[in-house]
């Protein structure tokens, strides 16, 4: 499938906010990710057609960059830090682990298409290692106990609040400092008044594509800087949601 | 447990850090309450070219890796327009883990400050390059920007100033060699992230779609907003020689306390940071320090006799190494070194980004071998292979490194290979002659997370 028409619009506005075209390349191709968990052929001539270049010099530069899969992938994407110093503190005993109880080697995904998983590069948490990241969400100083945890978890789609589908990077759209011309990035009117009425007296900062608050405190997940955790962490899903 | 900030008796004032700790620090209201564009109102208050000089008289190295003067990069801007900022936040430098943290935890300062140097050098746009794989730091970042702008302080006439300038988020896709300036920049166009061939050698002269632009490192600008209200000169009182101010040391590895440290530049020993209580805490279960490496994975490694060391980009490049991105890496005794210097070979190799054949082919070479001796399989003409394929990359295996390849990429790889070679030989040797690793595997119920 190709990109859907709120997903045409997001492309243009993204297109806008560069003076040259093709700098878009790179964010289109992750919202193409975010709607279809991977660059779908058809995607990818859309995109090749919005940018004006054609799908080989797309799929070109597309193939150089690990985040970008060119093939279907799981639900979640596990991406297990094995460099040195999530290495030192016992990152292949925990890969091990992880590919026992998933029955899948790097690369892998499950037979039921619930979990692909990659083992990765320095991410980018070392003082929390060993660290993985789920769909891009940071889990930090992992043990085997808490990765068949985490797994259970998110296959009850317990942490689905702070790990969103695989693809979907930013949550937050940009709301303001459109150049002139563009459109307006605006919640749909519906939406309006439930956004209004979240963020009480401050301009809506942090609102996602469907003009819902996102929450960018922590509860599950590891942030960089411990200390910024959200101190009054939302009740979890299991709480609230059934 | 990690990312402690706790003041110890060796840090200085704390200029990039200070908000880390506070409550939902990445909103605007948590940043107006702690002194939150402040400078950019001072900044506004002084023409650009004293901002400039301010810059300049800080004497503030880039905290990215090379440690190019800052102030004397904005000086080097051709006269065109238009000026590009682009900010490089796509840190990948393995055991790096503070601009990370920087962007997550103020994302307002980083705004901040990226505005004050947009205003010294006379950029319109910026661009801040946020790597893929850290999809909170992009939200807050997104989030904080949308405030900003509502709040006058990006956009159009800044805080009334008539000053204008536009910031973007620009996601990466997870390519390391994005964080070399003109990858980056080609990747910022839409292409594949090739380093550019140079000359030109700074983007200053040809950058982003071939105008003149600024690229200079998330930490960096972080420091901005407290030099325009606390002047250059308590900036460069602090730190000694020509590093000033404070560094974020991102401390990893087999310490008690693994986190980011911000220290007085130059005034801390590597001792200090590894042994010292409110910072690193010393090495795990009390055991002797085999090894560490002092700025990254692309840095030769140092032993316990340097621990006496300050940390400043000059002392440790005149003891044969480089501060580069301010990345600690602590091995204690039972470290496997030749495992070690093999998992930095297979980064590199994974990384290349294929256009230079020693590169290219080295970092595959290099790897294979270095995997060969630590399955047991190794041979002992191995050794001289390693250094030889070394040599081929970096002429004379020297540091700092000949360079036969477009980026330093390539000459980074035979650091580990060499330091490992060379001080632990014997260790490559046991490999060779038992048949297989003589150390345990690294153990998960050694890590801070059984703690």
């Amino acid at each position: 499938m190709g990109l859907s028409q709120d997903n045409l619009v997001r492309a243009r506005r993204l297109i806008a906010l560069y003076p040259h075209k093709r700098s878009a390349l790179i964010p289109v191709l992750h919202l193409l990710q975010e709607q279809e968990g991977y660059l779908s052929p058809d995607g990818i001539e859309d995109v090749a057609a919005l940018l004006e270049l054609t799908p080989a010099e797309v799929r070109g530069t597309a193939s150089f960059y690990d985040m970008f899969h060119l093939e279907p992938v799981g639900r979640y994407l596990v991406a297990v830090c094995t460099n040195i110093a999530c290495m030192l503190q016992g990152a292949y005993e925990l890969l091990d682990h992880i590919e026992e109880s998933l029955g899948v080697h790097p690369g892998g995904t499950t037979a039921d298409g619930t979990f692909t998983l990659e083992d990765a590069e320095c991410l980018a948490l070392c003082g929390n290692a060993p660290c993985v990241t789920v769909n891009w969400r940071f889990f930090g100083n992992m043990t085997p106990e808490s990765w068949d945890a985490l797994a259970e978890d998110l296959r009850a789609g317990r942490l689905d609040a702070e790990v969103p589908p695989h693809g979907t990077l930013s949550r937050v759209q940009r709301s303001v400092g459109l150049p002139a011309g563009a459109p307006e990035a605006r919640p749909p009117s519906k939406q309006r008044r439930a956004v209004k009425k979240a963020v009480t007296n401050s301009p809506p900062a942090a609102i996602d594509a469907a003009g819902q608050p996102v929450a960018l405190g922590t509860s599950r997940t590891t942030p960089a800087v411990a200390s910024t955790l959200l101190i009054d962490a939302p009740p979890a899903p299991e709480e609230n949601g059934r | 447990m990690s990312a402690v900030e706790t003041p110890g008796p060796k840090q200085g004032p704390k200029i990039v850090t200070s908000r880390f700790g506070l409550r939902e620090s990445w909103t605007l209201a948590s940043y107006l309450d702690n002194g939150g564009y402040e400078g950019l109102r001072r900044a506004l208050a002084m023409t650009p070219e004293e901002v400039h000089q301010a810059a300049l008289a800080s004497s503030i190295l880039g905290r990215g890796g090379a440690g190019f003067d800052a102030g004397r990069k904005w000086g080097m801007l051709r006269k065109a327009e238009p000026v590009y900022l682009v900010v490089n936040g796509d840190e990948s430098e393995p055991a790096t883990f503070k601009d990370h943290a920087l962007v997550e935890g103020d994302p307002h300062q980083l705004i901040e400050g990226s505005v004050i140097c947009a205003y010294a050098i006379g950029a319109a746009q910026v661009f801040i390059f946020v790597r893929g794989e850290m999809a909170l730091a992009q939200e807050r970042l997104q989030a904080a920007l949308n405030e900003a702008y509502e709040h006058g302080a990006v956009g159009a006439n800044i805080l009334g100033s008539g000053f204008s300038v536009d910031i973007v988020v620009h996601p990466g896709a997870g390519a390391y060699i994005c964080g070399e300036e003109t990858a980056l920049l080609e990747s910022l166009e839409g292409k594949r992230g090739f380093p550019r061939i140079k000359p030109p050698y700074y983007p200053a002269a040809i950058g982003l779609y071939g105008a003149p632009t600024v690229v200079n490192n998330v930490e960096t600008l972080s420091n901005l907003p407290w030099v325009m209200c606390n002047g250059s000169d308590a900036f460069s009182a602090l730190g000694d020689g020509r590093s000033r101010g404070t560094k974020i040391l991102a401390l990893s590895g087999h310490v008690r306390r693994p986190g980011n440290y911000e220290i007085e530049f130059a005034k801390v020993s590597f001792r200090e940071l590894i042994y010292d209580p409110a910072l690193g805490g010393g090495v795990r279960h009390d055991r002797d320090l085999k090894a560490f490496i002092p700025g990254g994975v692309s840095a030769p490694w140092f032993g316990p006799q340097h621990l006496d060391l300050s940390l400043s980009n000059e002392v440790i490049a005149q003891a044969g190494s480089m501060a580069g991105s301010g990345a600690v890496t602590v091995m204690d005794e039972t470290t496997c070194v030749v495992r070690a210097v093999w998992r930095i070979t297979r980064f590199f190799h994974r990384e290349s980004c294929g256009q230079c054949t020693p590169c290219r082919e080295g970092s595959g070479w290099v790897e294979k071998v270095m995997r060969r001796i630590e399955d047991g399989e190794g041979r002992e003409a191995d050794l001289e292979l390693l250094m030889d394929i070394c040599d081929n990359i970096v002429p004379g295996v020297s540091w700092p490194p000949a360079q036969t390849t477009i980026c330093v990429l390539g000459p980074s790889i035979p650091s580990s290979v060499a330091s490992g070679i060379r001080t632990f030989r014997d260790e490559f040797l046991e490999h060779i002659r038992l048949g297989h690793c003589p150390f345990p595997p690294d153990r998960l119920r050694e890590s801070p997370a059984y703690a």
